[in-house]
Parts: structure tokens; sequence; C-alpha cells
């Protein structure tokens, strides 16, 4: 086939003629695969209007931009994570998140805006600075708030942190990742125990029974 | 002319050759070893089902107990290719149904299925034993039912992620009490939920039960009694692993679980609780395969699930195990040979979670055995893939997906030639390897000079010319499949190494820079490749010779070029007149 000739004649790349889409440079830029995509393939789902497709082909793409089969992931595992991340769609965004946390037993509510927080430990650790003059102190919202086990929490405690979430059921915390709890938490309500017993009646029973 | 053994010694020394590279070697030694050979094959595989027709392969192979067949290119996984192109099972399962009444064996790939097909299959064969069925589609439960009901023999039933028309989960309760022979039973794709009585008594009846994979419809309260009934399974897929936090609940299941001896391999965990993880503890020492990737499961409890599995070989997870769960996993789990990291949330525009290349990092150093590796990742950098191929020269594949796709190395903004040339430089033994990021035709240079073993590569949004394509399809000794999309690669790379394309299974590109006539000209000069050019705009002679065509697709062939079932986007070359697609 004479591949030795043919790698001499394609190193000369300044003077050759090249093929490549009309009105383009030769490297494929991602923003601009954006507007072909869209052009061509009508029954692809596309959430920006034309006009404000135009302003992104200039402007550094943002991932959110929906090009066919990017990134490369399933569909069986897209519709999958899709449904169990249900409780979250507004988790993007950089609003803050205020939400009320009320403690069982303590004079008034405070509020506590979530996305300042990275994991439940920094979490548990403002909280407990926050009701210290409160009736249980530092120890026992830290312990509690840093375990996801509903055992191990009302181990040596009174009080087992919940929330409410966006569909208004009320949940305990801990058993999903940060990102997602951040997402679906409407309010904090840290309760007392013996408050528990809808949540998991023979769970609390079993650790009085210990206790 | 030599004379060599009796018949019935050549064949009896050929049936101790499994591997299909072994035979087809045998086969080329003279005329009379290739009429033995092919009397006595058995077990066949056919990687692109467009490569050869049924009558063909009947022709030559008359006694087959196996086949196992791909369809569509892998591209098709992300919707590249259109709906309807093709890869039907049924030609060749109403061809086989004559020819082949003792065939036992049928695993399909990327295939169209319908329940016509499986009803044929059931009632064709009395002796049927497996069907396995991955990322298939075109079916519904009816034909599962179909199966169930008329295989009396059936030992495996694999529905691996394929999409099933689930109608109702009926098609379970059609296995006769009769049949006591299942082996392996997954249905995790599946959405309905099953009778459980029907299920149970399956299992129980199912001395010789090895794995089960259960969908999500299944509850964990049932899952006690499944198990108790299998104690003897080596794979388990539970079903939905969540319910209200019970102590009864929770022992029960961990007493089950402790009964299963040699349990190796876990997978499904939907909507996972984790306070129901430790009822698992008491298998995690054997296990060797670990499949978390559709469990949201929070880093720290990954961490102690994992610290349990020291012997674990294989793990798949989302990324919420972040850099921090990896580091603990390269600390316990000094056994791991594949790792793989899917996106929690692939489309939002700021990392949910912190997992970076540090992860990946981490368990190469970590991780003596690691061979295979998927990762999806939003930044990576030069010295990250240099480490990680210096740590890790054992490399068979290495996949790394960085969400935005033409991502440079985000340290110095440098492209990532320099990382992804380590890694095909240290690693000598690679096969297998899929690049991102901001990639020039430096990459190629070196993937061309250094990639010999490699068999299969994926590209998308890299390179600037030609020559990046033209190093690869010149230096790569080993490639059998190359796929390319949304790259500045056309007509001279492909046609200056049209000859390199014969020796391949397959080249696939879309949203590049092919031309309708180099495809028409590559098609005249190789009448062994077919060049299918899908392109959903309409005829392709009706644009510019010179237009880029939307995708071609490049395959080796013996069948005739013009398939009887191409839709009406798919041109080829027609073989009446050289000078016109049809």
């Amino acid at each position: 086939m004479g591949t030795k000739h043919d790698e001499n004649r394609l190193e000369y790349e300044e003077t050759e003629l090249r093929l490549g889409l009309p009105g383009g440079s030769l490297k494929r830029e991602f923003s601009q695969t954006i507007d072909l995509k869209l052009n061509l393939n009508a029954s692809m789902a596309s959430s920006s209007s034309p006009h404000h497709q135009q302003e992104k082909i200039t402007a550094k793409p943002p991932a959110k931009a929906q090009v066919v089969g990017w990134p490369p992931v399933r569909s069986f595992r897209k519709n999958t994570l899709a449904v169990q991340k249900d409780g979250c769609g507004g988790e993007s965004g950089t609003a803050a998140a205020f939400i009320k946390v009320s403690l069982d037993g303590a004079p008034y509510l405070r509020k506590v805006d979530l996305k300042m927080y990275n994991s439940y430990q920094q979490l548990s650790e403002a909280l407990g600075k926050m009701f210290t003059s409160s009736t249980i102190g530092d120890c026992g919202v830290k312990e509690l708030m840093s375990e996801s086990k509903l055992i191990d929490l009302l181990n040596g405690s009174d009080y087992v942190p919940t929330y409410q979430d966006k569909d208004g059921d009320w949940m305990l915390v801990g058993d999903v990742p940060w990102g997602m709890f951040v997402g679906s938490c409407k309010r904090l309500r840290i309760m007392k125990s013996s408050e528990a017993i809808g949540l998991a009646p023979r769970a609390v029973e079993k650790c009085k029974n210990r206790a | 002319m030599a004379y060599s053994f009796p018949e019935e010694v050549l064949e009896h020394v050929f049936s101790f050759l499994s591997s299909d590279r072994d035979r087809n070697a045998v086969s080329l030694v003279c005329k009379s070893w290739y009429d033995i050979e092919r009397w006595c094959r058995r077990r066949i595989f056919v990687g692109n089902c467009y490569a050869v027709s049924p009558e063909i392969v009947i022709r030559r192979f008359p006694e087959l107990r196996a086949v196992e067949m791909k369809g569509k290119p892998h591209f098709a996984d992300f919707n590249l290719v259109p709906e309807g192109w093709g890869a039907y099972a049924y030609p060749w399962i109403a061809a086989m149904e004559e020819a082949y009444p003792f065939l036992e064996e049928i695993k399909l790939k990327r295939m169209v299925v319908t329940d016509e097909s499986l009803e044929l299959i059931s009632k064709s064969y009395k002796s049927f034993k497996v069907l396995v069925l991955t990322s298939c589609e075109g079916f519904t439960t009816d034909g599962l039912a179909s199966i169930a009901a008329n295989c009396r023999h059936l030992r495996e039933l694999d529905l691996r992620e394929s999409e099933v028309e689930d109608l109702s989960g009926h098609w379970l309760s059609h296995f006769p009490d009769s049949c006591t022979s299942l082996v392996s039973l997954n249905m995790s794709c599946l959405g309905s939920e099953v009778s459980f009585c029907a299920l149970e008594r399956l299992v129980a009846r199912s001395p010789n039960l090895r794995t089960l994979r259960l969908n999500r419809a299944v509850p964990l309260e049932r899952l006690a009694n499944l198990i108790r009934r299998a104690p003897q399974l080596v794979e388990l897929g539970t079903g939905a692993y969540s319910a209200e936090i019970r102590s009864d609940t929770f022992s029960n299941l961990a007493d089950a679980f402790s009964a299963c001896k040699q349990l190796k391999a876990l997978s499904g965990f939907w909507d996972v609780v984790p306070s129901y993880l430790p009822a698992m503890y008491s298998v995690c020492s054997g296990i060797t395969s670990l499949n978390l990737s559709y469990a949201a499961i929070p880093s720290s409890d990954l961490v102690k699930l994992i610290s349990q599995c020291q012997n674990l070989q294989r793990l798949w997870v989302l990324d919420y195990i972040e850099d921090s769960g990896l580091d603990a996993l390269a600390a316990s789990c000094k056994d791991l040979q594949e790792l793989r990291v899917f996106p929690s949330d692939p489309f939002g525009a700021e990392p949910n979670v912190s997992l970076t290349e540090q992860g990946l990092v981490s368990v190469s150093e970590g991780c003596p055995k690691l061979e295979s590796v998927l990762y999806f990742c939003r930044q990576m950098s030069n010295a990250a893939l240099i480490a990680i191929a210096k740590n890790r020269p054992n490399f068979i594949r290495f996949r790394l997906c960085i969400i935005d796709p033409q991502a440079p190395d985000y340290l110095t903004l440098e492209p990532l030639d320099a990382g992804f040339g380590a890694i095909v430089e240290k690693c000598k033994e690679l096969r297998r390897l899929s690049m991102t990021g901001l990639l020039t035709d430096r990459v190629f240079k070196y993937i061309g000079s250094h990639a010999k073993k490699l068999e299969m590569l994926s590209i998308a949004f890299a390179g600037d010319s030609d020559l990046g394509l033209h190093h690869v399809l010149s230096g790569c000794d080993s490639l059998r499949k190359l796929e390319i999309r949304d790259c500045p690669f056309g007509d001279k790379a492909l046609l200056a190494n049209a000859a390199k394309l014969e020796t391949m299974r397959s080249l696939w590109m879309s949203s590049c820079s092919v031309s309708f006539g180099a495809c028409k000209l590559l098609a005249q000069k190789m009448p062994r490749l077919n060049v299918e050019v899908i392109d959903e705009r309409g005829p392709p002679d009706s644009r510019p010779e010179g237009c880029s065509v939307e995708r071609a697709y490049v395959y080796r062939t013996v069948a005739s070029r013009q398939r009887l079932d191409m839709p009406d986007f798919v041109w080829t070359h027609d073989e009446d007149s050289s000078l016109r697609y049809s």
C-alpha cells in the first residue's frame, strides 16, 4: 500500500488542503459539535432555544450541554440513577440552602445554611456549637449526628436526628450521601428518643432494654 | 502427501482445543485437517453478525452446540447508532432451527431479539441449556415465559442489562415444577414484581443454583428467605436493599447470609439503607466481586464495607466513594484487579462529590495486581497519568472518561498527550484504551509507536488532523476495533490505510470528516470491506461528494455487502455498478 510514501506526504501540514466541515477550523471544538448536533438531529432533546445556543458557541461550553451520547453512560445506568435521585432535583446551583433546625427542649429554633458544609461531620460540629447553651450540650449532638445506624445513635444518647424531605416525609439523618441530603432536606429536627418510637419502635425498645 | 493419523485420532486430539484461535489455526494446516476440524467444532464466536451469513456458518460447521454472537457496534450503547439499524437475531435463529437440532447454548450481545425468536428457541431445541442476552432489546416478558415453560433442561437464563418490555412478572411462574436444572438466573434488568412464592419454590427446587440475580422489585424482607433456600449460592444480586429499620429483619438477614459459605460475588443494592449493610459482614472475607454501581452509599459506609472485603478482586462503585474511600480501598484490598468508578451525576455542571484523579493514583499505588480500570472523573493531569503508568505497568484495560471531553491538564492547562503517552509506553500489555481530555495528534504518534498489543481503542473529541488517525492505523499492529467520534479525521488516512481495515473487525467513525466520495472509493478498492454510510439526512448523493457523512461503519465481511435488512438511512456499495451507490 506504500504507507511509508504516504506518511511522507502526510507531513506537509502547512501546504496541504485539508478536508473538513465548511466554515470551521479543522479541529473539532466541543461547542461546534453542540451546534451541529442540534441542527442535524431534530429528534435529539434539547433544552436550549436556538437563540440561546448561538451564545454558547463562543463561550466555553458548560458541562450541562446535551451532546448525544456524552458522557458515555449507558441508558440503563442513567435511568436507574435518575430514579434514585428523585428527591434532589434542585441539587445544582449556588443558592444558599437555609433550613430551620429544631432541637426538642431548646427554647427556640435556629437556621443553618447546608451549603456551608461538606459533610455530616461538619454539620454536627456546627450544630453542636449552636446548641451549646441548651439542655444536652456539645457531645450528645456530635455523637448522634456522625453515625448513621439508628441503634448506635440511641446507645447512650437521648436524641435522634431527623429531617423532613421534599415529599414531606420524616427521615433519619445519615442514610444518603451528603450531596443528596443537602438537595432534599427541607428542615431538621433533633428529636428526643422517646418521640422517635414511630420511626423504629423495636429498635428503640431493644436499646432501652440493653441500657 | 504426508499421511497423518486416522480421522478419529485427529478428532480426539482436536477435542482438547477449546480456543477459537487454536481451532482456526488447525483448520489452516491442510484440507483434511480443515475438514476434520469443521465436523468436530462445537462452539463458535461471531464478533460481528454481519461479517458472515447463517448459510456460510451452517455449511462450514454442521455440528454446533453453542453459538455466541455480537451485533451492534459498541457506540450503540451511547445512542450513536439509530434505531432500526439492524443486528436482528431472528434470521440466525430461524436458520439454526433446522441445522442444529441439538443446539444447547445461545449467547447474544447488542442484538435485537423478538418474542418470536425466543419462542422459536424454546420449541426447536430439545436439549437447550443456556440463554444469555447481554444489552439486547426487542423482546417482552412473554418471550421469557416461552423459555421458562418449554426449555425442560434450562441451566442458564441471563438477561444482563437488556431492555425488556416488562408486561408483567408472571413469566417466572411458567417454570414447571419439574424444572430443577437451573444453575444461573439473572433477572436484574426487569422492572415488574414476580410472584415471590413462585420464586421461592423455584429456588428451593434448584439444588445446582449458583447464580441468582434478583430485580429491584424483590424487597429486602424477602431476601433472607430466598438465600436460606440456596446456601450454596456463589453469586447473589439483591433486590432493593432498603426496609424500615427493624432488628428482626436485620438479624434474619444476617443469619441467612452467614449460612452462605460459598458466596463470592454480590451485586444489586438498589435504594440502599446503609444500616443494613452490616448484615452482610459475615460473608465479606470471601467476596471477590462487588458491584455497588447502583448503590447510593456515603463514602464512610462504603469504606466500612470494603475494609471487610480483604480478598476483593473486582469492585464496581459510584463516585460517592470519593478519594478518601479509594485511599481506604488501596490500603485494604491488595488483590484488587479491576476497578470501575461510575458518575453519580454525569450531567451536573458542578462536581457533587470529592472524587478526583488522586483516587486513581492511590489505587494504582496500593494495588499491585490492578490491571483493568474504568474511571469517570472531572479533572486529570499529566503528572497523575504519568504516576499511574509508573505504578502500574501491568494495565491491560485503561478507560478514562473526563466529564468535560476536552478538558486539559487542570494544573498546567496543556493537552494530556504526555500522560496518555506514558500509559501506552509503560503498559506494554495494554489491550484496551479509551481516552478523553484535550488531545492533539501527538498522543496518536505515541500510541502508534508504543501500543503494539492494543486491540481496542476509543477516541472522542481528540486530534488535529488525519495524521492522528494515520499514526494509529499504521502503527497499532494488533488493532481489531477502532471507534471514533467527533474527531477531525478523514479521507486521506482512511484511504492510505485501506488494507489495514481488512485486518480489523471494524472501524466506527461518527461526526468526523469522512466524505461520501472516500467511502465509495474505499468500498471499490476493498471488495471484502463493507463500508456502511449511516446518514439520517437522506441519500448521500443528494449532497456534494466532499460532504462529510454522519457516520461510517466499516467492517470486513465474507457475506454479501448488501444486507437484506438495511434500513433506509444506510447506504453500501452497489455490487452491480461500481460507479453508483444505491
